[in-house]
């Protein structure tokens, strides 16, 4: 599946230069805003963004990451690098950031300036907020979010990550991996991000030596297999003379693998590595059943015209699974069955639509829908509930406590909440748990117990966060306190089958035996591998527990 | 002052309390057509990076929809505020967008842009608020700048029109890539009760909801083009066949050189005494106050040649065309902060 998407990704430029002419020769005699070409176009099903042929920034890939790093481990360097060298940016906006480095005494231009671009951001030297730069190659488009590594830490990589396909780590080559190190690859597994990218940085200034950056991928990559993190890519770089970030580097020879930039321009955008980690807790749901479909209601399309006095249709994006016409379905949390009987859109009805898709589904009876609702799958359709618990991230300098009544955003639904009980806060360094946890602050993740008035169709959180992404909206201001993932993802965090990150930047699924020093470099406070037994175990022997060989694969 | 309310389904859509007068007379067109139900792609999945984009500002559009009660649509003639038309209507088809849409003109505008402006309006059947910058000059509630620029003007008639209208969510073609401040916007920016952006108090936005909750007097500023680049809204122009104001295509004109930008001359107050006028085959990248967007040397005339010119151009699109966001290294975050869009 992996190789296909890189193949299409990789054929993108040849073949759509050959189409341009199809897609010009409609839109020449497109050239209105008019109504009725508007409908005109709508029905010929041509060459618009979905169809085929498309140019190439029509049809390649679009793939979000974010990157998360420690002050001083180059990340500002890197996105630099990756946005220079990939001539992504522009004369003028080097010219700016030359003067101001140059008005500051710097000798070079501080390429960092390009994602700062706030005041107080330039003033004091820091990154306050998540940045957003875009960029595109001929191969796909990017989206990159790029976190700031200290100030108001889990608020911005949780913020960050929770769009993303694949979070950039980058480690110092002469620390390797630091508690820092593990906190993002722990955040980025709550969230449910499908790849991560470990990039070793200033491998320059270790001499490019090999057997550093074996050592540092293996330790990471036994930290991710306990997070059960799908899968993980390590690449030697120096961000600062670009080794390995958009070009190979000459003086890198031992490693074989792809550069930063061709490893993003390539990585699977499926998300199939993730699906290891769909079922939610414990794994109960094999990830088999792509098909149920979960449809929140955004909006009821009734225009009441002369012409459409009785059309009746229900706008939304669909969160997860696919729909077709015909195809039985049930609406929540009343329960009430239908069928759908056509997918609209502006550009004409659809015999199929899948996830990501903003459509408008008809149903053959009248049933009563509002905003708000949820149409499912009849094969799966989850059930409405009163209490559920949710792994939450407190965002807001307002704490999180039992007895807070708040406002629930779930789908599109807006509906009251009370906190109950918070069950335990987690250690996000050392993966333990406080169970006498009283309450949740700013930048803190526990795991929190909420109730509602009525009940709603809640369900455990999927990566990508269609399903199960919820936030904790204070009513009186609207403040965005909490953001959370229904279910108890850390048990979702499970261990995989060992792997090792090979030099092609690969991982090859074998078992292994972790080096007995492990133990010494463990952080304080991290509990002994026996603690951990509520989820299923730590397993950093040899893998012969029949419970983690049992865990399903994709 | 802006003073447009309710217009029923068969008035003309262009309602204008300033006194400008639409340059447009043709008939309202009514709500468009059914969609006729046509398999587009033979059963595959619909791919594809600007159709992942369409899908999240339909999804984004929708949202404000269902959000707030008094939603309005920045609209200039400019090519992301058309798409964000084009995108609202493809995101409540058949039904006609529930959206007013508001221009602030500052007097200065082209008017090839102001004439394409009106016939979009009517031709989505929508209804038009023109606040008109020079109704604040008269009346005294601004003062013309010595340097003649009114884009820096648009903010009090902006704030002053979304109070007077009680708008709740108010939805521009701003994107990240356009400038640095932008770049750590949200797609659902919450403003004070001044129309003040303080970008210490943004929310953090998760997924794919968006926190549209504010106290009375507050409002929601809605970017649903915030992902896209200039080359995406170029793309999705060309995939679309989405008409544009015809200055933006490469066309002779007479210009003149000044701060490193070709401006149009005009009563807005060009050429000056040793600024010489010359004819050059130019286009504009965007469409602002005449004052302050300059237009680039191009022989692109058709939208294929535009996208092949910004693929190969090594200047941002504010960079070349706008002298507004040269005036200080925070210009645009100061602006942001006291209203501007």
């Amino acid at each position: 599946m992996a190789a296909t998407t890189t193949r299409d990704a990789a054929a993108g430029p040849d073949t759509a230069t050959d189409t341009t002419t199809d897609v010009l020769g409609v839109a020449d005699g497109m050239s209105s805003l008019d109504a009725a070409q508007f409908a005109a176009h709508a029905a010929d099903g041509g060459a618009d963004i979905d169809g085929d042929p498309g140019s190439a920034e029509e049809r390649h890939g679009l793939l979000r990451f974010a990157t998360a790093g420690s002050v001083d481990d180059g990340k500002s360097t890197l996105v630099g690098r990756l946005l220079h060298d990939s001539k992504s940016v522009l004369a003028d906006q080097l010219d700016a950031v030359e003067r101001t480095s140059q008005a500051r005494g710097l000798a070079t231009a501080d390429l960092s300036l390009l994602v700062d671009g706030l005041r107080a951001e330039r003033e004091q030297g820091i990154t306050i907020d998540v940045a957003y730069r875009y960029f595109a190659t001929p191969r796909r488009s990017f989206i990159l979010a790029d976190t700031p590594g200290h100030e108001q830490y889990t608020r911005n990589t949780v913020t960050g990550a929770s769009t993303a396909d694949l979070v950039v780590i980058l480690v110092d080559a002469r620390t390797g991996v630091v508690s820092q190190t593990r906190r993002h690859a722990a955040v980025a597994a709550l969230v449910g991000v499908p790849h991560l990218l470990l990039a070793v940085n200033k491998i320059d200034l270790v001499d490019f030596d090999e057997d550093v950056f074996d050592r540092i991928a293996a330790e990471f990559d036994v930290y991710c297999r306990e997070l059960g993190i799908g899968e993980v890519t390590a690449i030697p770089i120096s961000a600062l003379h670009g080794d390995n970030v958009v070009t190979r580097s000459e003086r890198i020879r031992w490693y074989t693998g792809p550069s930063v930039l061709e490893h993003l321009e390539t990585v699977s955008l499926d998300g199939d590595p993730a699906a290891e980690d769909a079922g939610g807790p414990a794994g109960a749901q094999p990830a088999a059943d792509p098909a149920g479909l979960r449809f929140p209601v955004q909006y009821v399309i009734r225009p009441r015209t002369a012409d459409l006095p009785d059309y009746r249709g229900y706008a939304g994006r669909i969160a997860a699974g696919t729909v077709r016409a015909g195809d039985r379905v049930v609406v929540l949390p009343s329960g009430r069955d239908t069928k759908v009987t056509g997918i609209d859109t502006a550009d004409g009805s659809l015999p199929e639509a899948g996830a990501g898709d903003s459509v408008v589904l008809l149903l053959a009876d009248d049933v009563d829908i509002a905003r708000g609702d949820l149409i499912a799958g009849v094969h799966d359709a989850p059930p409405p509930v009163t209490e559920f618990t949710a792994t939450v991230a407190h965002l807001a300098d307002k704490p999180l406590r039992p007895g807070l009544r708040a406002l629930l955003r779930y789908g599109t639904t807006a509906a009251p909440v009370l906190v109950s009980a918070i069950e335990h806060r987690l250690d996000i360094d050392t993966l333990a748990t406080d169970a006498a946890a009283d309450a949740l602050r700013l930048n803190d993740i526990g795991q929190v117990r909420f109730r509602l008035a009525a009940p709603l169709p809640v369900e455990d959180f999927r990566p990508g966060g269609t399903v199960g992404a919820l936030l904790v909206v204070d009513p009186s201001d609207g403040t965005t306190l909490a953001a959370g993932m229904a279910g108890d993802r850390r048990s979702a965090l499970r261990p995989r089958p060992g792997g090792v990150v090979q030099k092609d930047g690969t991982v090859t699924v074998t078992p292994v035996v972790v080096p007995a020093a492990r133990d010494e470099d463990r952080c304080p406070g991290d509990r002994p591998a026996a603690e951990r037994a509520a989820g299923p175990a730590n397993h950093r022997g040899p893998l012969t527990d029949p419970d983690t060989l049992s865990t399903p694969g994709p | 002052m802006t003073t447009a309310t309710t217009a029923p389904a068969t008035t003309p859509p262009t309602t204008t309390a300033s006194a400008t007068t639409p340059s447009a007379t043709t008939p309202s067109v009514s709500t468009p057509p059914a969609s006729t139900p046509t398999a587009r792609t033979a059963g595959g999945r619909r791919r594809g990076h600007l159709h992942d984009l369409e899908s999240e500002a339909v999804h984004i559009l929708r949202e404000v929809a269902g959000q707030f009660d008094r939603p309005v649509v920045l609209f200039s003639g400019g090519k992301d505020s058309v798409v964000v038309l084009h995108l609202a209507r493809k995101a409540f088809h058949p039904a006609p967008v529930p959206f007013v849409l508001l221009h602030v003109d500052t007097g200065h505008n082209f008017p090839e842009v102001l004439e394409f402006r009106d016939r979009a309006v009517q031709r989505a059947g929508a209804r038009l608020i023109v606040a008109a910058v020079q109704d604040w000059i008269d009346d005294g509630r601004l003062a013309e700048r010595p340097d003649g620029t009114r884009n820096p003007l648009q903010t009090v008639p902006l704030v002053d029109t979304i109070v007077e209208q009680r708008f709740d969510a108010v939805i521009g073609g701003a994107r990240r890539d356009e400038e640095k401040a932008r770049a750590k916007e949200r797609i659902f920016s919450l403003r004070d009760a001044f129309g003040g952006w303080d970008p210490r108090r943004q929310r953090p936005e998760l997924w794919d909801l968006y926190n549209g909750r504010h106290a009375p007097g507050e409002h929601v500023r809605v970017f649903p083009l915030s992902n896209w680049t200039e080359l995406d809204v170029w793309s999705y122009i060309r995939a679309e066949g989405i008409e544009l104001p015809e200055i933006y295509y490469a066309h002779e004109r007479p210009v003149f050189r000044r701060d490193g930008m070709w401006l149009t001359p005009g009563d807005w107050g060009g050429p000056r005494p040793g600024e010489t006028v010359e004819r050059r085959s130019v286009r504009y990248r965007t469409v602002g106050d005449m004052s302050c967007t300059g237009a680039v040397e191009s022989a692109a005339a058709d939208v294929a040649a535009v996208i092949e010119e910004i693929r190969a151009t090594r200047i941002t699109e504010r960079g070349a065309t706008r002298a507004d966001d040269r005036l200080t290294e925070a210009a645009m975050e100061d602006r942001k902060r006291e209203g501007y869009f």
